[in-house]
């Protein structure tokens, strides 16, 4: 029995079944019926058609529980009266289904669990591992997303910039539990990418690459974090980093930037360097005045201190990081790294246990921790 | 998506506007108290917001290692401590703006005379979340 073939099947068997006139949370249950089914009997009787065989059983199922419920007769009848619908390709249908998953009506925790749900077709148990929340929680999250999106119809355009932060979201969760939701964010964002023509879309599968090509070396074997300079460059995956920047280049050429393909950009900037000292710090800084243009962030304002800290030297970083909001997270630990390039080591110490107490998780706070104490050590006791 | 702690103090917290010590409540206003607790949890339950909860006795033992091949060292119950936990609760939140609004709705959990007791929570953030990859 596939998994992996049932849950790639899953978002547009759920599509046809919306498309056609199911409401969303009905849709939903029939499917899980069918995937039940069809873990069932597929093993003993593989269908010929797998898609068209789930389809039909979830339409069964939904017909039944539709008929079973006197409340829901007029619309079966209206289902009943509607023309059968002629082939549709696939992906239009698990198009519409990531606009209604990330639809603005729902929390961003909502839209997280019920893409990962209904376009990714996990289980509800795996999403509530991979965010650490009881099962229970996780379904009524779930369950409550259904029904704000039930009333939502189902043929307008939604927002590809929605769906990318949701997707964003999921990426940057990493994972825990039996689920991957690195892997699984770049496996949807490859589907939305094959369905889509957006050079958005493109730009965030091309970071989501480049970021994950460096996964390996970016943590010790004890868990600690390794920061980009000290990174084993050898540990890094050639083949994503290679992917990631020909789609890149392919999105650039449409020449409409987009604040995912700057921060693609600059990832490849990094991905490209042989070794730190290699890096092209100078056209990193000006990536990084695009993606200050294209979203006024303070964050990326704090991150570009640190490339002309790099380009221009430790002096011009902080005098870029002085324009920079101090009670962004990272300020400090920013402010102290700049400090020591600087050859300031006593204030660059103090900025780290500082930095550390703010720091937003385990990892970053045990790191700074380490660079004051390596400073403190320094200095001798 | 980010969790908290909800403390709530036997001591050590400041003082609750409505400072009345449970065991002066009416047998009623207790049961009140409870109650609403015990919705606002199941509020939570359905709004895919809620982690976990516990009470906590209000005893508590000092322990520590004293050295090999002896027991540990004990010491208590505490009774001279400043600072005692009565509870707690994890939620599980889309903003900190959020995780004040439902702590503010707990703290106001009927007490004396059937209002609120306005008591302090302790709003405490996981360090859970994740790092956002910016190199």
């Amino acid at each position: 029995m596939n998994e992996v073939l049932l849950r790639s099947l899953t978002p547009s068997v759920l599509g046809i079944l919306v498309r056609r006139g199911a409401d969303f949370a009905a849709a939903e249950d029939a499917v899980q019926d069918a995937l039940v089914e069809a873990l069932r009997v597929w093993s003993a009787d593989p269908p010929r058609d797998p898609k068209g065989w789930l389809v039909t059983v979830a339409w069964r199922r939904f017909l039944d529980a539709t008929r079973a419920d006197a409340a829901r007769r007029r619309r079966e009848d209206r289902v009943d009266e509607e023309p059968a619908p002629g082939p549709a390709p696939a992906v239009d249908d698990t198009l519409q289904l990531y606009f209604l998953c990330a639809h603005p009506s729902l929390t961003p925790s909502s839209a997280v669990a019920l893409t990962l749900r209904a376009v990714g077709g996990l289980t509800t148990r795996q999403i509530a591992q991979a965010y650490l929340v009881p099962e229970a929680t996780m379904a009524q999250r779930i369950s409550r997303a259904k029904r704000t999106v039930s009333g939502v119809r189902f043929d307008q355009p939604g927002d590809v910039a929605t769906v990318l932060r949701v997707l964003y979201l999921v990426f940057n969760e990493g994972y825990s539990g039996d689920v991957d939701l690195v892997a699984e964010a770049i496996r949807l964002t490859r589907q939305l990418a094959a369905a889509i023509d957006h050079p958005e879309v493109a730009g965030l599968l091309a970071l989501m690459l480049l970021h994950h090509a460096r996964r390996a070396a970016r943590t010790a074997s004890d868990g600690s974090l390794v920061p980009l300079a000290e990174q084993d460059r050898g540990r890094w995956d050639t083949e994503s980093i290679a992917e990631g920047v020909e789609i890149l280049q392919a999105a650039l050429a449409r020449d409409r930037l987009g604040e995912f393909q700057a921060q693609a950009a600059i990832a490849a900037l990094h991905a490209d360097a042989r070794t730190a000292e290699e890096t092209d710090w100078v056209q990193i800084v000006e990536w990084y005045d695009e993606l200050a243009r294209l979203t006024d962030s303070p964050v990326v304002r704090l991150n570009r201190a640190v490339a002309v800290g790099e380009a221009d030297g430790p002096r011009a970083g902080l005098a870029a990081l002085a324009a920079v909001d101090d009670t962004l997270p990272r300020h400090t630990a920013v402010a102290a790294y700049l400090h020591e390039r600087d050859g300031d080591l006593t204030a660059a110490a103090q900025l780290y246990t500082e930095a550390a107490q703010k720091a937003p998780n385990l990892a970053e706070r045990d790191h700074l921790t380490r660079q004051a104490a390596r400073l403190n050590a320094r200095g001798g006791r | 998506m980010a969790k908290y702690l909800l403390l709530k103090h036997y001591r050590g917290a400041p003082a609750a506007v409505n400072d009345v010590p449970m065991d002066q409540w009416a047998p009623e206003e207790i049961s009140a108290h409870v109650q609403y607790m015990n919705d606002f949890a199941a509020r939570l339950g359905k709004t895919g917001e809620f982690v976990d909860g516990q009470a906590l006795a209000p005893e508590g033992t000092w322990v520590r290692y004293d050295g090999e091949g002896r027991p540990p060292v004990t010491d208590g119950p505490f009774a001279e401590t400043k600072d005692l936990i009565a509870g707690w609760m994890v939620i599980d939140v889309d903003s900190y703006e959020r995780a004040v609004e439902l702590a503010g709705e707990l703290s106001a959990a009927p007490g004396a005379g059937g209002k609120p007791i306005h008591e302090w929570l302790e709003l405490r953030p996981f360090l859970g979340v994740k790092p956002t990859i910016t190199e």
